[in-house]
């Protein structure tokens, strides 16, 4: 079937190449350049402003569309020429990783995982490591795990969810409301174990919101159920942001308790966590506490998809991947079977959303845009889906990459103090996202492990994993 | 009846422009089948073209009627130029490759483009907001007092006027004008032959001679065309545009595209049309608030109960 | 069909329409218990659309299915009817299916009809032993606790999978894969998809077996081995079969009633050799168009021998 495209495609370009490979590298940069000068015309070429009066004008910038002219010929000259000597970055090659060096490299980043917090204090103390274990550790768990659990409908079951951020809001939201508004007029007693009751009411929540969302949508297929998922995500969000009495609208919602240390308080006072243990209080302890939190919900989440994976429903999940049809000629309910996936996917991120509140002790609508949802949903497809190490591969280098984007200020000093690296942070990862689905369609880790074997398990080409139709 | 009415000429001109734009992702879904979720970006930065453009002519041309007819003239030409070049380059640089591939590769190639050309639009031109003066006032008083309007169509002793603004009349004018212009292209030349070929059947039409990744290549840059027009139509209406101005207009004009039955011309501007008049409609009696959620509820509605749209045709399931 | 026979399936003036196009025209017949009823009939016949309606992938557009059990006759099928409900299965054994009120995964899994494809729905990227345990699924999904026991390793779920596994090793072992059970089934050869179609079929553990085209594509030696395999099914595992069969070679060797299908209309009922010595069959089969020659000079060869 696809011999045709082949020999089309391979007509082109290579053939090309044998007569003169610089001279033809050369042309074909020349080419690209002059596409690149042509295209930044006029959105390069002139930037609108305005002045102290708010009358716009134009702002005539020649160096930009020639940067541009010069890093398309650059690209495109540097990979030709890079690609005739050979050195091809191959998309052919598999990171084939075999079960056995998988699970040592699983360990071994557990190993790490576990001792981060301390890695961090000992390398840059007590005053940087919080950021380090705030905005980069904890920040990459929740997406780990928000990627785990969109794996099980994306990279499981084959539903392609553009929605998912919507399951990560009604967790934030639930945990924000039980804590501030419900638990402190009707249960106060309870609030030190606030988080800790509403982590799994989070999850429920989300969860039934997925079973409710996902009856009237999960008949449809492909790409209609990715558009259908995002417009419930969309409406979700336009919900909380316009139900102003109950969400405050885009003001969001503050003050929302911390969690505490199973009932005792990260606080100074003499109840508090620190007080308690005899330690000097630091506001680091509850950083370092929210970490493991985190990364025992991330590994949490991976237990129960990999435990999954080897019973009857998670089978059911890979086979309704495979072909729909013939699942349904093998008596298997596949209605009931997709309404699990897209559940217990949501109550995940349920959970990951209420422990997100409970961190940011505060939350607003702008945290639930679509650009979350593409996000989880690239570290799922990019990592390989299905495959669990590969998500957490692909979680960690899209938003570690993009955090520690934050980090380079030492650029300023090359581009001028207007230079705002984390301006390019969205921009970078969108092309990045481009880069890698045409370098690796099928992810970091395309390759499928059996859930049961007879004799040997033999890890399945992704070549003939199917990735589902609806 | 009069609100009624304004109303109704308002929603008629919003839904031109998402008809324009619903083309863009009707055409390119029926030729590979994917959803160009980038489609919607490549709107914004037609405007963004579109409002640089004027700038630079305005000073140029004057402040005469003809010269601003003229410079709109030029403008929708070079911005349909530059539009189509655009999404020429993105589908070859992003979409092309990823051809016969893994069928959410290109899906999630779009959403990376639709990222990415957002963010560059907000790098290259700033965050805020982009606005213009109005080029084109006054319209037609088509009921109303005497009083505000020298002549009237229907003269109302008071009550709420209705205006047809001549802005109104430019949109709907040059969208009737450019979708006859394409829907002749579609049908009537080889061209539109070998894009409706390689809808039914792309090997077979590559078997047959066609020019396939030429084809699509003329599709994206059609359907780019198309969006530049509703680009420069929306900076003519509104005018004031920002980088984000992307995403909504785009789920909307998807949903007319879905509504009026994916794959079909006429059914992308009936669908165009109805999402205008009911978001219009929806804002004026309802909720301004939940304008979105209206467009967002009905994109749902359409695709669980009403998947091949209204003028698509029904998928039978093959097993 | 013999007297002693037992009904197993009743299709009683069955029609299938797809727009003003007639598919399937009051089409009546009966498949016997433990016995292979074939469905042929010149290609746009109407015989996959049957198959489609029986396995609940097509609604038609009217008529009764009823496949009975336990001696089940016409009152009961008519009470079930009457009563409104899908489907009645009795304490005394006795049991009615009205096929046509249940969703196609309700056939399969309660009614107990399983099927397989004209072209071959394998999970193409899962092992072949893991094709096998999902056709267990649903007796997997209950020893699993739907889930909750499974997700605790409890011991009874344990040995309820170590049993699927048995079963699928059984299979394995009579279509000849036992070597191939860790392979991807999208890596087998066709001869071999096609038998794991039809095991992976049996170990959903059907009353009616719905076979489309089990031949097709097959050289001969393939072939020889899916009439083996197939006499086994019937043979020892009282599972009817019904099978859409171009290759008149397996057709008349292994089916004992032969219904023949043209443009939606039967027009022949019986024992292979009646069918054979039915002129109208001979007519349908000889007064067809070009791609038809083939399969028709198949039939005067078995005629002349």
């Amino acid at each position: 079937m696809t011999s045709i495209d082949h020999l089309v495609t391979t007509g082109r370009g290579q053939t090309k190449f044998v007569e003169g490979k610089l001279g033809t590298a050369v042309r074909e940069g020349v080419k690209f350049a002059a596409l690149m000068f042509c295209l930044s015309i006029p959105i390069l070429l002139l930037r609108i402003d305005s002045d102290i009066d708010h009358k716009p004008f134009l702002q005539l910038r020649w160096t930009w569309p020639l940067l541009a002219a010069a890093i398309g010929f650059l690209v495109r000259f540097g990979g030709l020429a890079l690609a005739s000597t050979g050195t091809k970055i191959s998309s052919k090659i598999n990171w084939h990783i075999p079960p056995s060096l998988s699970r040592y490299f699983a360990t071994a980043g557990l190993v790490f995982l576990v001792l981060y917090p301390l890695l961090m204090l000992a390398l840059v103390g007590r005053a940087g490591s919080i950021k380090w274990i705030d905005n980069f550790g904890i920040q990459v768990m929740i997406y780990v795990m928000l990627g785990w659990g969109l794996n099980i409908v994306v990279g499981l079951a084959g539903l392609l969810d553009l929605g998912y951020v919507a399951f990560y809001a009604v967790g934030a939201y639930s945990y924000a409301l039980l804590s501030t508004v419900v638990i402190p007029l009707y249960v106060p007693w309870l609030s030190p174990w606030a988080f800790w009751v509403c982590l799994p009411m989070a999850g429920l929540l989300a969860g039934v919101w997925g079973i409710l969302l996902g009856l009237p949508v999960l008949r449809l297929r492909g790409d209609y159920l990715a558009i259908v998922t995002l417009a419930f995500g969309e409406i979700i969000r336009l919900v909380l942001i316009n139900w102003t009495d109950v969400t405050k609208g885009y003001a969001g919602i503050s003050g929302i308790p911390r969690p505490s240390f199973f009932g005792l308080p990260f606080t100074a006072a003499d109840n508090g966590f620190a007080a308690r243990f005899g330690l000097e209080f630091t506001p680091l302890h509850r950083t370092i506490f929210l970490f493991y939190v985190i990364l025992a919900l991330a590994l949490l989440t991976n237990w129960v998809s990999m435990r999954l994976r080897r019973l009857p429903v998670g089978r059911a999940w890979e086979a309704l991947r495979e072909d729909e049809i013939a699942c349904r000629s093998l008596g298997i309910n596949t209605t009931n079977t997709k309404l699990t996936a897209f559940a217990i996917g949501a109550s995940f991120a349920g959970m990951a959303g209420s422990f997100f509140a409970a961190r940011q002790n505060f939350i607003s609508p702008e945290s639930f845009t679509f650009n979350e949802s593409a996000v989880i949903l690239a570290a799922v497809v990019l990592g390989g889906m299905g495959s669990q190490l590969g998500v957490a591969i692909a979680a960690f280098a899209m938003v570690g990459g993009t955090e520690i984007l934050r980090e380079l200020d030492w650029l300023k000093a090359i581009f001028g103090n207007n230079f705002d690296p984390t301006q390019y942070r969205m921009l970078i990862f969108g092309f990045g996202m481009v880069a890698l689905m045409i370098w690796k369609p099928r992810g970091l880790i395309g390759t499928r492990e059996p859930s049961l074997f007879i004799a040997e398990k033999k890890s399945i080409s992704g070549d003939l994993v199917k990735e589902g139709h609806g | 009846m009069e609100y009624f009415v304004q109303q109704l000429i308002n929603g008629l001109t919003l839904g031109s422009i998402y008809g324009l734009i619903a083309i863009g992702y009707t055409m390119v879904f029926g030729i590979i089948g994917m959803v160009n979720f980038a489609h919607g970006d490549v709107f914004m930065l037609s405007t963004f073209i579109a409002l640089i453009l004027l700038m630079v002519l305005l000073p140029i041309v004057g402040t005469g009627a003809a010269a601003i007819v003229l410079a709109l003239i030029i403008v929708l030409a070079l911005a349909m130029l530059l539009t189509g070049l655009w999404n020429w380059a993105i589908e070859r640089i992003a979409y092309r490759p990823l051809r016969g591939s893994f069928r959410l590769a290109p899906l999630i190639s779009a959403i990376g483009m639709s990222i990415f050309l957002s963010n560059f639009v907000q790098v290259v031109q700033g965050p805020t907001n982009k606005s213009i003066v109005s080029l084109v006032d006054g319209g037609l008083c088509l009921a109303g007092t005497t009083s505000a309007a020298k002549y009237c169509l229907f003269p109302t002793k008071a009550g709420f006027g209705v205006t047809l603004a001549y802005k109104q009349i430019i949109i709907m004018t040059i969208t009737a004008l450019l979708l006859a212009a394409f829907w002749y292209l579609v049908q009537k030349t080889p061209l539109g032959r070998a894009q409706r070929a390689c809808e039914q059947d792309s090997k077979m039409a590559r078997l047959l001679g066609i020019d396939v990744d030429r084809t699509i290549s003329i599709t994206f840059v059609m359907g780019a065309a198309l969006a530049a027009v509703a680009g420069v139509m929306y900076l003519l209406q509104y005018g004031i545009i920002s980088f984000s101005d992307g995403f909504v207009p785009g789920v909307k004009a998807f949903t007319a595209a879905v509504l009026g039955g994916i794959g079909s011309l006429p059914g992308a501007v009936l669908g165009g049309l109805i999402i205008g008049l009911i978001e219009s409609l929806w804002s004026a009696y309802f909720s301004i608030d939940y304008k979105d959620v209206a467009a967002f509820s009905i994109l749902a509605v359409t695709l669980i109960f009403l998947p091949s749209g209204i003028m698509g045709r029904p998928e039978v399931e093959k097993v | 069909m013999p007297k002693d026979a037992v009904p197993l399936l009743h299709v009683e003036h069955m029609s299938m329409r797809f727009g003003g196009l007639v598919a399937v025209d009051d089409l009546s017949f009966i498949a016997s218990e433990g016995e292979i009823t074939a469905l042929i009939g010149p290609n746009g016949a109407g015989k996959t659309t049957v198959f489609n309606c029986i396995t609940g992938f097509y609604k038609p557009t009217s008529g009764r299915m009823a496949l009975v059990g336990g001696g089940a006759g016409a009152d009961e099928v008519a009470a079930v009817t009457q009563s409104g409900r899908r489907y009645v299965r009795e304490t005394n054994g006795k049991s009615v299916f009205l096929l046509e009120r249940m969703p196609d995964f309700q056939i399969a899994a309660e009614a107990k009809v399983a099927r397989t494809f004209q072209n071959i729905r394998l999970f193409a990227g899962m092992t072949v032993l893991e094709n096998l345990i999902v056709a267990q699924h649903n007796a997997l999904m209950a020893a699993s606790g739907f889930t909750i026991y499974g997700l605790f390793g409890v011991r009874s779920y344990r040995s309820a999978e170590a049993r699927a596994v048995q079963l699928a090793k059984y299979w394995l072992d009579k279509a000849g894969l036992m070597n191939r059970a860790d392979d991807p089934a999208g890596d087998l050869p066709y001869g071999a998809q096609r038998r794991l179609e039809i095991v992976r079929a049996m170990c959903t553990g059907p009353r009616l077996l719905c076979l489309d085209e089990p031949a097709a594509g097959l050289n001969p030696r393939e072939s020889a081995d899916l009439n083996a395999l197939l006499r086994l099914i019937s043979r020892e595992h009282s599972t009817s079969i019904l099978l859409i069969e171009h290759d008149m070679s397996v057709v008349m060797e292994i089916s004992d009633h032969v219904i023949v299908l043209e443009y939606g209309i039967k027009i022949s009922d019986g024992s292979p050799e009646d069918v054979r010595k039915d002129p109208r069959v001979i007519a349908a089969y000889l007064g067809v168009e070009d791609e038809e020659i083939e399969v028709a000079e198949q039939v005067v060869a078995e005629l002349i021998r």
